[in-house]
């Protein structure tokens, strides 16, 4: 039940095959068991249980809200959650309790979605898991071996998401087919009154067509994703899989997106303007950790944010401040605001030239080892990280990671499609081909409990360090 | 020359998802890029790392950093961070590289559009307690803070890492 996609979830829940409670009491019996993975910072198992009881109350009555009732989900923990402690990983929010649902949350738990808990993140999501701002989504989603959808930015609410870029992230979608993706995304998009920054476009929830012909389909090869560093592994996969589209019909063709290779570094300025922005607002004053420093207003807010921050933060808070000096702003903050504009249009002229789809790795390579990983720092690793995943963003596009095949090591690889603007539906027909075709397996949740327990024993935790 | 079908190899046997099976499966190997037949994907990067391609920059001055500091209010805490800030300007140099001449500015890719603001009405509110409920520091219903209108202290009496530099 545990390995099922979400529909068949929801289809055993219809005739009775499975119960709510039965399904949720599952989930939070494997999360205990896989606790030493540090991937919940919060369960909430009391209010979980409830729901669950509710929504099979639903379902014996016949009545269930839809698809997502009874279905566990999980949400980030920089997704505010009423009743629900969010802390964004960080010591500056520990013991933050939100007085609201961020509004995706709330659309997700008016499905009659059971909510089991807050999941970890790089502090503040200035890293690489969850909401999607650089790549969060997809990247995970690549090296775990499920699908990530990164939605086009407007189409999705961020009222509730702590935001990092303001005119960037997105709510991200991590299912375990396209399908699935296409489900839950039919639940949470649409306009918000609350975030000015959804289109007001009357958005109608989709099903996903069985496509078995391509031939009508343009795939663009950009090809400055052969990235400095792309495995020999990934790049087979890549040329497999557009032999796959070509053999099948489509026109595979390559294009050029020239701006790509300064995707990274416009963002490196533009973000850590915008988190100089948005992290002023944790003073310690109305919520959030607050030091015992009461000298003044000033020194408590600063004693505050050196208590609550971390390096990263701390650094990047710094670097935009440094960008957004009067005698920077110009060439730095608006000279990234015109690169920004010129890898935008270089996606605009590929898809005016009848391009559709744009095939791309999603990584450079398959999941780097945890003590390989800790040795770089932060801004060299989402230099490598990001390089992928980061344009599309940048130019707001919607794109999605499907799993494609295991590296020699085993370890999951994915593919990236990005397509044009609010046109989700085409983009994830053709991901949902391309699944088919590939027939990733599924993971084997009930190894993961006794594999590799040992190493993680000695691990620090990842929030609140 | 070996061909690699990517469904039938990972296609799995119908009663395989029950049985016991390793976490991982066998290491799958996956061929380099045939070097003969024409590939749709570019076989070599197209373009290569930036290494340290702008001139050396100067130092950022310990005003500055000063200035950083009081702005932010955040610290540099030690040599390494501001270490960090410089890693930084050298990395957004690359900036300069671009030819931006003509080009506008962008704030949002929804540039194009009118978004949609509501009404200047008051719907909701009166939550007063549970805003509260998150601060540390209140007295009825007001949110305490320490004097104000007292700046920090100068770099000299401030106790940060700037003050030996």
């Amino acid at each position: 039940m545990l390995r099922a996609s979400l529909r068949e979830v929801s289809a055993a829940l219809k005739e009775g095959h499975v119960t709510a409670t039965e399904l949720c009491q599952r989930c939070l019996s494997l999360i205990k068991s896989t606790k030493f993975l540090n991937a919940y910072i919060t369960v909430a198992e009391e209010t979980a249980l409830k729901q669950a009881e509710e929504s099979e109350k639903r379902y014996r009555r016949g009545q269930p809200l839809g698809v997502l009732d009874g279905i566990p989900i999980a949400v980030k923990d920089n997704f505010n959650t009423a009743g629900i402690e969010t802390t964004c990983a960080s010591n500056m929010l520990k013991g933050y309790v939100s007085p609201y649902n961020a509004t995706v949350v709330q659309k997700l738990l008016d499905q009659g979605a059971v909510l089991l808990g807050k999941t970890n993140l790089d502090e503040f999501a200035m890293g690489a898991l969850g909401s999607d701002t650089g790549g969060s989504t997809r990247n995970p989603a690549a090296h775990c071996g499920v699908v990530g959808l990164k939605p086009t930015y407007g189409l999705i609410s961020r009222h509730g998401l702590i935001p990092l870029v303001n005119s960037m992230d997105v709510p991200g979608i991590l299912t375990r087919c396209v399908d699935d993706a296409a489900v839950v995304l039919g639940s949470l998009a649409g306009h918000d009154p609350k975030d000015s920054t959804t289109i007001q476009d009357n958005f109608k929830p989709f099903e996903l067509p069985n496509l078995t012909d391509v031939s009508k389909f343009s795939i663009g090869i950009p090809k400055e994703y052969h990235a400095p560093g792309l495995s020999s592994e990934i790049l087979a996969l890549w040329s497999k899989a557009a032999d796959l589209f070509k053999n099948a019909g489509a026109k595979v063709i390559e294009v050029s997106l020239p701006h790509t290779r300064y995707s990274i570094v416009c963002y490196h300025v533009l973000c850590t303007a915008e988190v100089a922005s948005n992290m002023a607002r944790f003073d310690g004053l109305e919520y959030g950790h607050r030091s015992d420093m009461n000298k003044s207003t000033e020194s408590m807010y600063a004693a505050t944010r050196r208590e609550g921050f971390n390096d990263v933060v701390r650094g990047r808070i710094l670097s935009g401040n440094y960008f957004l000096l009067k005698q920077n702003y110009e060439n730095y903050f608006i000279k990234a605001q015109k690169v920004r504009r010129l890898i935008a249009n270089d996606f605009v002229k590929v898809f005016r030239s009848g391009v559709d789809i744009l095939l791309t790795p999603t990584t450079l390579s398959d999941a780097v080892p945890y003590m390989e990983f800790i040795k770089e720092d932060n801004r060299t690793r989402s230099t490598q990280d990001d390089i992928l995943t980061q344009a599309a963003n940048m130019a707001g596009l919607p794109a999605i990671n499907v799993p494609t095949a295991l590296s020699e090591r085993g370890l999951p690889v994915g593919l990236q499609f990005i397509g044009r603007s609010f046109q989700e539906k085409q983009l994830l027909t053709v991901a949902k081909w391309f699944e088919k075709q590939v027939k990733f397996p599924m993971i084997q949740l009930e190894e993961v409990k006794r594999h590799e327990h040992g190493v993680f024993q000695h691990q620090k935790s990842a929030s609140f360090s | 020359m070996r061909t690699l079908y990517l469904g039938r190899w990972l296609r799995a046997a119908p009663g395989a998802a029950r049985e016991r099976r390793p976490l991982l499966p066998p290491p799958v190997r996956v061929p380099a890029a045939r070097a003969a037949s024409p590939t749709q994907v570019p076989p070599r990067p197209a373009w290569q790392q930036g290494e340290q391609r702008s001139p050396p920059q100067q130092k950022v001055t310990v005003e500055v950093l000063d200035h950083l500091e009081r702005l932010a209010l955040v610290d540099f805490r030690d040599s390494e961070g501001v270490e960090r800030l410089q890693k930084a300007i050298q990395f957004a140099d690359q900036l300069h590289e671009v030819n931006t001449d003509g080009v506008e500015p962008m704030d949002s890719v929804l540039e194009d559009r009118c978004l949609y603001l509501r009404e200047d009405d008051v719907t909701e509110g009166n939550c007063t307690k549970e805003l509260l409920k998150n601060a540390r520091e209140k007295v009825e219903e007001y949110f305490v803070a320490p004097p104000g209108n007292i700046p920090l202290p100068k770099l000299e009496e401030r106790e940060t890492f700037l003050q030996g530099s």
